[in-house]
C-alpha cells in the first residue's frame, strides 16, 4: 500500500539525455531478450524500472553498463557509444544477493574498488583516497565502519557500503539492481530516501525493483517494462490497473483515494482475478495427476 | 638439535630446503586467490596437465621448463576456451583437458619404461633431484610471482571478489585472469620437483584454508598463508629426510596436521563461547527495581524499572 507524495518534479524531459537507446535488439544464447527498444534517461532523472521476473530488466541495465553487447541498434551514455564497452562515470550497485558475504574484505577495501578507474593503480591506498572514502562513509552514516568486515554489518549498512563504492568515483549516473530486495521495510524506505537526496544533489539514478508501492511513494518517474516499454511517466499517471496488468501479464488492482495510490501487488491478486475454465481435458489431466 | 643440524651437512638437503620454503611460500600466496575464488580444483588439474608436458619434453629432449611451460600455458588457454562454451562448466573443462594431458604422460611412460624412476619423483616429489638450475628457476618464479601479485594487488582483489562488477569499474578482468593463470602455471612447473604433481594442489590450498580459518582480514590471510606455506616446506623437508619419505607427501602431511589442529581449535572455540563474567543477565528476581511515573506514546503511567545505569539514548 502506498502514499504518493505530491510536489515532485514531474517531467525530467527538460534535462539533457544521459542514456539513449535507439532500436536496440539484445539477446544471448540464440534467444532475443528484447528488440527495437528505444529509451532515454535524462540528466537528474530518478527512474524506477519495474516489470516481472524475466522481463529483461537486468539485461537492460547490463546493456547500459556495457556488460552485454547489443545485436543491433545504438546505446549512448554521456554522448559515447557503449556497445560492449564499459562507459566511465557510472556507479553500479549489484543485487545484494549476488555478493559473496563470506569474502574477507573490509568496508574500506570494498569502497576503494570504486576508485579503480581514477586510481594510479598503486597496491596501497593513497592519503587522498583514504580521506575521500572516509568522508563519503561519514556522509552515508557509516563512518566508523571503515575497518569492519562487510559480513559484520546489517542489511541497510551493507547496502550503504555498496552505494559508497558506486558513489566514490563521482558518477554522473547511478544504476542499482534491486536495491530494496533482501532488506526490511524500514531499511527499504531509508535507502530510497537516501537515493532521493542524492538525486536532489544532481545524480541521475536508475533502479530496478519489484516493490511497486515503494516506487509509487518515493520515485518521480517509472518505466513499466516487459520486453518492451509498456508505459513510462509519473507513477500517479502510469500506475493504472490496465498498464500494470499488461506489464505483469496478470490482473492487478490499483486503489486511489485523493493523492493516495494503493497497489495490491500480492500474487494472489493475479490468481484471484485470472479467469480459467475447467474443460473436460484439464479436468481429466487433474484426475491423472491424482 | 641433531634433527635440525644433521641434514644441513648435505648440499642436496640445503638445496631442497631452500626450494621447499620458496615453493611453500609462493604456493601459499597464490593459494589465497584460488581458495577465495573457490577454484581449488584448478591447481589439481593444472599440475596433472603439466605432467604430460614434462614427459613429452623429456622424451623429445627439450628443455624441461620450456616444454612443460608451453604445455601448461596451452592447457590453460584450452581450459578457458572449453569453459567458455556455456554448456560445459569450467570444472568439467578442467577435468577433460587436464586428465587427457596426464594420460598422454602416462601413455608415453609405459612405452619408455626406463623413465619410471624419474617420473615417480615427478609424481610424488624428491629432494634429491633439486639441481642448482632448478633452484634458480624456483627463486626467479617465486620472486616474480610475488612481485606481480603485489603490483596488481587491486586488480586481483577486485577480480577475485566480483569479476563482473570489477569489469564495470574498468578493471581489465580478462587480462588479470590470464596473468594469474600464467603465474599459477609457472609456480606449478617449478614446484614439481619438490612437491610432485599429485601433491601440488594440497600445497596451494592448505595454507590458505588454514589462514582463512584463523582470520577474517584479507591482508592477514595473505601474510599467514605465506608463513604457513614456508613452515610446511621447511618442516616437511626435515621429516622427508629423517623418515625417508617423499618430500611432497611430508610437506602435505605437515599442512594437513596444521589444518586439523586449527580446525579443532576453531570448533572448540565455537562450542565454548560463553558471555564473559559479568555480562550474563542476572536472574530477574535478583535485579533491584524501582517505580516512577512516566509517559510512553502519550500514555501517562507507572510500572517497574530495573536500577541499571540510565542509557542517555533513552527518551522516556
Amino acid at each position: 500500500m502506498a502514499v504518493n507524495q505530491s510536489g515532485r518534479e514531474k517531467s525530467p524531459e527538460s534535462g539533457k539525455s544521459l542514456v539513449s537507446l535507439s532500436n536496440v535488439t539484445c539477446g544471448y544464447h540464440n534467444r532475443v531478450v528484447f528488440q527495437n527498444l528505444s529509451l532515454q534517461i535524462f540528466q537528474r532523472q530518478f527512474a524506477g524500472l519495474v516489470g516481472p521476473s524475466g522481463a529483461g530488466k537486468s539485461t537492460l541495465l547490463k546493456v547500459i553498463l556495457g556488460v552485454v553487447p547489443v545485436l543491433s541498434g545504438t546505446v549512448m551514455v554521456s554522448g559515447t557509444q557503449v556497445n560492449g564497452r564499459h562507459p566511465p562515470h557510472i556507479g553500479y550497485v549489484p543485487q545484494i544477493e549476488t555478493v559473496d558475504w563470506d569474502f574477507p574484505v573490509t568496508v574500506e577495501q570494498v569502497v576503494a574498488m570504486g576508485l579503480y578507474r581514477q586510481s594510479r593503480r598503486l597496491p596501497w591506498l593513497t592519503r587522498e583516497e583514504r580521506k575521500r572514502i572516509k568522508d563519503l562513509l561519514e556522509e552515508l552514516g557509516i563512518g566508523s565502519y571503515a575497518h569492519r568486515q562487510i559480513k559484520a554489518l546489517s542489511g541497510g549498512e551493507q547496502q550503504r557500503v555498496f552505494l559508497a563504492r558506486a558513489l566514490v568515483g563521482n558518477p554522473e549516473l547511478l544504476i542499482l539492481d534491486e536495491p530494496t530486495s533482501g532488506v526490511d521495510l524500514k531499511t527499504q524506505h531509508a535507502i530510497l530516501h537516501l537515493l532521493g537526496e542524492l538525486n536532489r544533489r544532481g545524480v541521475t539514478i536508475l533502479i530496478t525493483t519489484h516493490d511497486l508501492n515503494a516506487v509509487a511513494r518515493h520515485l518521480p518517474w517509472v518505466i513499466c517494462f516487459n520486453k518492451q516499454i509498456i508505459a513510462q511517466g509519473d507513477p500517479d499517471e502510469v500506475f493504472t490497473a490496465p498498464v500494470l496488468s499488461r506489464t505483469y501479464d496478470s490482473e492487478m488492482s490499483v486503489i486511489r483515494h485523493g493523492d493516495i495510490i494503493l497497489i495490491d501487488d500480492s500474487p494472489k491478486a493475479g490468481l484471484h482475478f485470472k479467469r480459467h475454465q475447467h474443460t473436460p481435458e484439464n479436468q481429466g489431466r487433474r484426475g491423472r495427476l491424482k | 638439535m641433531s634433527f635440525m643440524t644433521t641434514p644441513l651437512k648435505y648440499e642436496f638437503f640445503i638445496h631442497g630446503l631452500i626450494a621447499a620454503s620458496l615453493v611453500g611460500g609462493v604456493c601459499g600466496l597464490i593459494g589465497v586467490y584460488i581458495v577465495l575464488r573457490r577454484m581449488s580444483y584448478i591447481g589439481h588439474g593444472l599440475s596433472h596437465a603439466v605432467f604430460g608436458g614434462a614427459v613429452v619434453s623429456t622424451v623429445m629432449k627439450w628443455n624441461f621448463y620450456l616444454g612443460a611451460g608451453l604445455w601448461g600455458f596451452f592447457s590453460v588457454l584450452l581450459i578457458n576456451y572449453v569453459a567458455g562454451k556455456k554448456k560445459i562448466g569450467a570444472d568439467a573443462a578442467i577435468g577433460v583437458v587436464t586428465t587427457a594431458s596426464f594420460a598422454v604422460g602416462v601413455a608415453i611412460i609405459s612405452q619408455y619404461r626406463r623413465f619410471t624412476k624419474n617420473f615417480e619423483a615427478a609424481l610424488f616429489g624428491n629432494i634429491l633431484g633439486v639441481t642448482s638450475e632448478d633452484l634458480w628457476m624456483i627463486t626467479i618464479v617465486a620472486l616474480v610471482s610475488a612481485l606481480l601479485i603485489g603490483i596488481f594487488y587491486r586488480q586481483l582483489l577486485f577480480t577475485t571478489f566480483d569479476a563482473e562488477v570489477a569489469r564495470i569499474y574498468g578493471v581489465p578482468v580478462g587480462w588479470t585472469e590470464s596473468l594469474f593463470s600464467l603465474i599459477l602455471a609457472a609456480v606449478i612447473i617449478v614446484s614439481m620437483q619438490v612437491m610432485g604433481v599429485t601433491m601440488i594442489a594440497a600445497a596451494i590450498v592448505i595454507p590458505a584454508v588454514v589462514a582463512r580459518l584463523i582470520t577474517d582480514s584479507f591482508n592477514k590471510i595473505v601474510f599467514l598463508s605465506v608463513l604457513i606455506g614456508i613452515f610446511c616446506g621447511i618442516f616437511g623437508m626435515y621429516l622427508s629426510f629423517h623418515l625417508n619419505v617423499s618430500s611432497g607427501a611430508t610437506i602435505v602431511l605437515v599442512g594437513a596436521a596444521i589444518f586439523l589442529i586449527t580446525y579443532l581449535i576453531q570448533l572448540l572455540k565455537e562450542r565454548t563461547v560463553l558471555p564473559k563474567e559479568g555480562t550474563l543477565p542476572a536472574p530477574l528476581d535478583s535485579v533491584p527495581t524501582h517505580q516512577h511515573p512516566h509517559e510512553h506514546a502519550g500514555f501517562f503511567h507507572v510500572h517497574e524499572h530495573s536500577n541499571h545505569e540510565e542509557d542517555p539514548s533513552e527518551t522516556e
